[in-house]
C-alpha cells in the first residue's frame, strides 16, 4: 500500500478487493468498474487519499469492491456528499460513482457541484432505467422506451446530462459508453483533473431495459446518434477548483479575534427602580428595531437588565415593525410585554398592531406621536411631539430615532449621554448623523 | 460587574466556535439565517470552512461528508428545513456521524409564520427519520444556555458519535437579552474516539494487537463496537487509515449485512449507546417550594414565563416549583419523576398542543401504576397563536 513512510513504495497492483462484483450477466456496471480499478492503476494513487463515494440503485452497491475510502449514502445525495468531503479535505481524490436515478433525484447536487467546479470526479454509470426496484424510467429514459413504469411507451423527453452540466460551468464533460476502448484512460483523465469533471458512460441494463426494448451495443450507440449527442470529451476548461479557492480566501482571515464577549461596564445610573415595559411601533424598513436597540445597549450602560424582542411580517421593507423592550434594575425572565407603560407610536403600518394595547394603557402610562396619531384613542397619558420645534426635519428615515430620543429625554429612564454613547459604540457606520438627531430631539417633547 | 447585550443567535454561534467547529453548511431560512450569517462570517478567522448549500438537502449531506473527515461540523435550520434534513438525519444515525443540528422552532406547519414563535418541532425532532432510533435533544431557554448548550450539544455529538439537536425557538434566536458574562461558563468539548496508529497489515491500529477479522486492506474495524454501547472508534477519510462509511444495515467492516444477528446487534448498539447514557445526558434545573403542590415542567422560552410565575408565586403566596428542562430527548425520566415528588399536580406550558405534555403523562401514569401510587393531576397550558405564554396564565395554573 502506498503509504509516505520513507520505505520503498510498492506500485498498487488493485484497487479492487477480492470480493466477487454481483452484477447481472452483461451488465454494464461490471465493466466500469474493472475500468476504474484500471484508471485508478494508471493513476497509481493512495488509496487512503482516494474516496469512492456511491449513492442508491444497483450502482449504489460498487464502493463495496473497493480497497480504498468509501462512502455509500443515500439516493441522489452522493454528490453532496462528496462535496462535503472535498471542501474539509481539498487533497482528497473523491469519486463519485452514481447512476442516471441518482442525477435524476439529485439533479440539483450535480448542477450545482458543475456551477462550483468542485474537484471532484462524478461517473454516472447510465443505463437508462432503475435496475435495481425492477426497471422503471429514469431521467434519461429514452422517448417511446418499454419500462415498467412506460408500459405504453415514455412520453418523456431524456435528460442531456453532459449538456446541463457543461452549459453551467463544469470543468470536464465527456460523453462515452461502457464499450469504448480507452475508458480507463479517459477515466484517469477525468480524475486527475483538478475542477468538476463528470462522464456520463451509456451502458446496458441486461435484466430490464435491453430484454424490454430489443436493446443492444448497436442500438445504443445508434442512439446517441439519432439524438444528435456528441461524444468523448465535450467541455474542457481550465480548472479553478473551488475547495482551493474556498480555502484561499479562508487564508486572509486566520488568526483573528472571533465573536468577542463585548461586555459592557455601566457609565451611567439610572433612576429606574422597577420594571419598565416600552413599545415602539413603526414601518418596516424605517429603522424601528435599530433605534430601539440602542436603548437596550444604553439601559446595560447605565446599570440596568435590557431585554427586546422584535415582531415584522416576513416582508423586508413594508408593513409593521414592532419592538418591546424590557428594562429592569433586576433581571429579567419573561421578555413579553402585557401592557406598556409607554408606548411610542410612528406609524399608521404600527397603529394597526398596537390599537388593542393602546386600550388596556391608564392614565398612569405614557403615549408618545406625532401629531396625526393625536386622536389615536387611549387612557394613557398623551404627548405629541411639536414637530416645528426643532432645526431637524422628520423624515421617514429619522423618524424613528428622532421620537425615540425625544420620548426617552421625557421618560429619564436613564440619562441622555448613555443613548448617545450606545449609538456611537455599536452603530459606530451612522453615528455621526444619528447623534444630530437625538441632538435635535431635544425640546421636540415637553410636558 | 461586566454584562452584555446579545441575542441567542450570537450566543449559539460563539458557542460552537468555541467548542472547536470548523464546518459550516446550511441555507438561508427565517429565524436561523443569523446563525449562517455568522458561521461564515467567523469561521474563516479559525481556519475552517463556511457554505450556503444549494439547498437544505445538500446542506445536512455537507456536513456528513466534511464529518468524516474529521471536521466537526454544524448546521441550523427552521420547520421547513429540518423536514428536508429528515432523510441524512437517519444517515447520521447510520453511519454514526458526530453532527450538531440547530432547528430554531418557528410556527408550523410547513411555512407556517416565518417570523412567529413556536415550539411544535419537539416529537419531530424525536421521531423525525425512519426507523425509530434515539437522538440527543437539548433545548435552551436563556441566551447564556445557547451559549453552553452548543458547546455541550458538540460534546456529546463527538464523544458519542451521534446527531444531537439544539432546539431554541425563534423568540430565543431573535431576542435581544443581558447576560451577566460571568455565567458564560464552558463546557469542556471531548472528541470522537479515534484511530490514530499507523496502518499495519493484520495488526489493528486500535489495539495494537493481531486481529484475524481485518481484511487486507485494514488495519481497523471502523464498526466495531464492544462492549455493545461502546462508540467505535474511526479514522478520517485522508487519515493513515482505509475507511468505510455506510448508511446501510452493515457489519463490522462497514460492508452491507443481512445477518440477523449482526444486523439485530447494530440496531441494539445505536440504541444503547444513548440510553445507557441518560445520566449523563439529562440535564435540568429544578426550582422546588417546600409548600408548593403545584409543579410546573417546561423548556425553552416557555420556561422564562413559568420561572417568573415561580418567583411571583413565592413572593405572593401561590407556591408553586419549576422544572426547567435542558435536556427534551431522551426524555429525562429521573429528573422528572424526582422533581415530581411530593407535588399533587403538574402543568406543563408549552407552545403546541401538548406535546412534551404526553411524554410527561405516560412516563407518571406508567411510573404510578406499577408502584401503586396516585397519580398527579397532569395539565397542559398551550398556545398556538403565535403569542407567548405569559406569567400571568401560568399564576393561573397554580391551584
Amino acid at each position: 500500500m502506498a503509504t509516505s513512510s520513507p520505505v520503498q513504495i510498492q506500485p498498487v497492483e488493485t484497487y479492487r478487493n477480492e470480493r466477487p462484483i454481483p452484477f447481472c450477466p452483461g451488465c454494464g456496471h461490471s465493466i466500469l468498474l474493472d475500468r476504474l480499478d484500471a484508471a485508478l492503476r494508471q493513476l497509481q494513487l493512495d488509496p487512503t487519499q482516494v474516496v469512492i463515494v456511491s449513492d442508491i440503485g444497483c450502482v449504489g452497491l460498487s464502493d463495496q469492491y473497493f480497497s480504498t475510502n468509501t462512502f455509500h449514502g443515500l439516493h441522489g445525495r452522493s454528490v453532496a456528499y462528496a462535496t462535503g468531503i472535498k471542501l474539509a479535505n481539498p487533497d482528497l481524490h473523491v469519486i463519485v460513482l452514481m447512476g442516471d436515478g441518482g442525477v435524476g433525484i439529485g439533479g440539483t447536487h450535480v448542477l450545482n457541484a458543475a456551477r462550483r467546479n468542485i474537484g471532484i470526479t462524478v461517473l454516472v454509470f447510465n443505463n437508462f432505467n432503475f435496475g435495481m426496484t425492477g426497471g422503471e424510467h429514469s431521467v434519461t429514459t429514452f422517448s417511446d422506451a418499454i419500462t415498467a413504469s412506460t408500459r405504453s411507451g415514455n412520453l418523456e423527453h431524456p435528460l442531456d446530462v453532459c449538456a446541463s452540466v457543461a452549459v453551467n460551468g463544469a470543468g470536464y464533460v465527456y460523453r462515452g459508453s461502457s464499450f469504448d476502448k480507452d475508458l480507463p484512460q479517459q477515466m484517469a483523465a477525468a480524475i486527475a483533473y483538478d475542477g468538476f469533471a463528470l462522464m456520463d458512460i451509456w451502458e446496458l441494463c441486461t435484466a430490464y431495459f435491453v430484454p424490454n426494448n430489443h436493446f443492444g451495443r448497436k442500438e445504443m450507440l445508434e442512439r446517441i446518434e439519432s439524438l444528435g449527442m456528441e461524444t468523448g470529451v465535450l467541455q474542457h476548461l481550465p480548472a479553478n477548483e473551488y475547495s482551493r479557492r474556498l480555502h484561499a480566501l479562508t487564508e486572509r482571515f486566520a488568526g483573528q479575534d472571533t465573536m468577542p464577549v463585548k461586555a459592557l461596564t455601566p457609565a451611567f445610573n439610572s433612576p429606574l427602580d422597577h420594571k419598565f415595559h416600552l413599545i415602539i411601533a413603526g414601518s418596516a424598513g424605517a429603522k424601528v428595531r435599530s433605534a430601539a436597540k440602542a436603548i437596550g445597549y444604553a439601559g446595560v450602560l447605565s446599570g440596568l437588565w435590557a431585554t427586546q424582542r422584535d415582531d415584522y411580517p416576513t416582508t423586508v421593507k413594508t408593513g409593521h415593525s414592532i419592538s418591546e423592550i424590557i428594562l429592569s434594575p433586576e433581571e429579567i425572565r419573561y421578555t413579553g410585554i402585557a401592557k406598556p407603560d409607554a408606548l411610542v407610536l410612528l406609524s399608521e403600518d404600527g397603529l394597526k398592531k398596537v390599537r388593542h394595547r393602546l386600550t388596556t394603557m391608564t392614565p398612569d402610562d405614557i403615549f408618545i406621536t406625532t401629531p396625526e396619531f393625536a386622536d389615536v384613542e387611549t387612557a394613557a397619558r398623551k404627548m405629541i411631539l411639536r414637530p416645528g420645534a426643532g432645526d431637524v426635519r422628520i423624515t421617514r428615515t429619522n423618524r424613528s430615532l428622532i421620537v425615540t430620543a425625544a420620548a426617552l429625554r421625557l421618560l429619564k429612564l436613564f440619562p441622555i449621554a448613555a443613548y448617545e454613547q450606545a449609538i456611537r459604540r455599536f452603530q459606530a457606520r451612522f453615528a455621526d448623523e444619528n447623534l444630530k438627531v437625538v441632538a435635535a430631539s431635544a425640546g421636540l417633547l415637553e410636558e | 460587574m461586566s454584562r452584555e447585550y446579545v441575542d441567542g443567535a450570537t450566543a449559539i454561534a460563539r458557542g460552537a466556535l468555541r467548542a472547536g467547529c470548523n464546518f459550516y453548511a446550511g441555507y438561508p431560512i427565517t429565524p436561523a439565517t443569523p446563525i449562517l450569517l455568522h458561521m461564515l462570517r467567523e469561521l474563516p478567522k479559525v481556519g475552517g470552512i463556511g457554505i450556503q448549500a444549494e439547498d437544505e438537502i445538500s446542506a445536512i449531506s455537507m456536513c456528513i461528508g466534511a464529518a468524516m473527515t474529521g471536521a466537526r461540523p454544524f448546521t441550523a435550520t427552521s420547520g421547513p428545513g429540518i423536514s428536508l434534513y429528515s432523510e441524512n438525519i437517519g444517515l447520521a444515525i447510520m453511519g454514526e456521524v458526530p453532527l450538531v443540528i440547530v432547528d430554531v422552532m418557528r410556527m408550523g406547519p410547513a411555512t407556517g409564520g416565518a417570523t412567529t414563535t413556536a415550539q411544535g418541532d419537539v416529537q419531530f425532532i424525536r421521531w423525525g427519520t425512519s426507523g425509530g432510533y434515539p437522538i440527543i435533544a437539548l433545548a435552551p431557554s436563556s441566551v447564556t444556555e445557547c451559549y453552553t448548550l452548543t458547546q455541550r450539544a458538540f460534546d456529546l455529538a463527538e464523544r458519542l458519535r451521534t446527531p444531537v439537536f439544539l432546539l431554541p425557538d425563534k423568540e430565543l434566536i431573535s431576542s435581544m437579552a443581558t447576560v451577566d458574562v460571568d455565567e458564560y461558563v464552558d463546557v469542556p468539548v471531548g472528541q470522537r474516539p479515534l484511530v490514530n496508529a499507523p496502518a499495519v497489515s493484520g495488526v489493528s491500529a486500535v489495539t495494537g494487537r493481531p486481529d484475524a477479522r481485518l481484511r487486507p486492506e485494514e488495519s481497523y474495524l471502523p464498526y466495531d463496537f464492544d462492549p455493545i454501547d461502546g462508540i467505535p472508534p474511526t479514522s478520517p477519510f485522508g487519515g493513515p487509515q482505509i475507511t468505510r462509511f455506510t448508511t446501510s444495515s452493515h457489519d463490522e467492516h462497514g460492508f452491507l449485512c443481512k445477518d440477523p444477528e449482526k444486523v439485530g446487534r447494530l440496531n441494539d448498539h445505536l440504541r444503547l449507546k444513548i440510553e445507557s447514557r441518560r445520566a449523563e445526558i439529562e440535564m435540568g434545573e429544578l426550582v422546588r417550594h417546600p409548600d408548593a403542590s403545584t409543579l410546573f415542567i417546561s423548556y425553552g422560552t416557555t420556561a422564562r414565563a413559568m420561572r417568573e410565575a415561580v418567583d411571583i408565586g413565592h413572593q405572593s403566596d401561590q407556591p408553586a416549583s419549576g422544572l426547567t428542562l435542558h435536556t427534551l430527548w431522551p426524555l429525562p425520566e429521573t429528573l422528572i419523576l424526582e422533581a415530581v415528588q411530593g407535588h399533587q399536580r403538574l402543568v406543563v406550558p408549552e407552545l403546541n398542543h401538548g406535546q412534551y405534555r404526553h411524554e410527561i403523562e405516560w412516563l407518571i401514569y406508567r411510573h404510578c401504576a406499577r408502584n401503586g401510587l396516585v397519580p398527579p393531576e397532569i395539565v397542559g397550558l398551550n398556545r398556538v397563536d403565535g403569542g407567548l405564554i405569559t406569567p400571568e396564565q401560568c399564576l393561573q395554573a397554580i391551584s
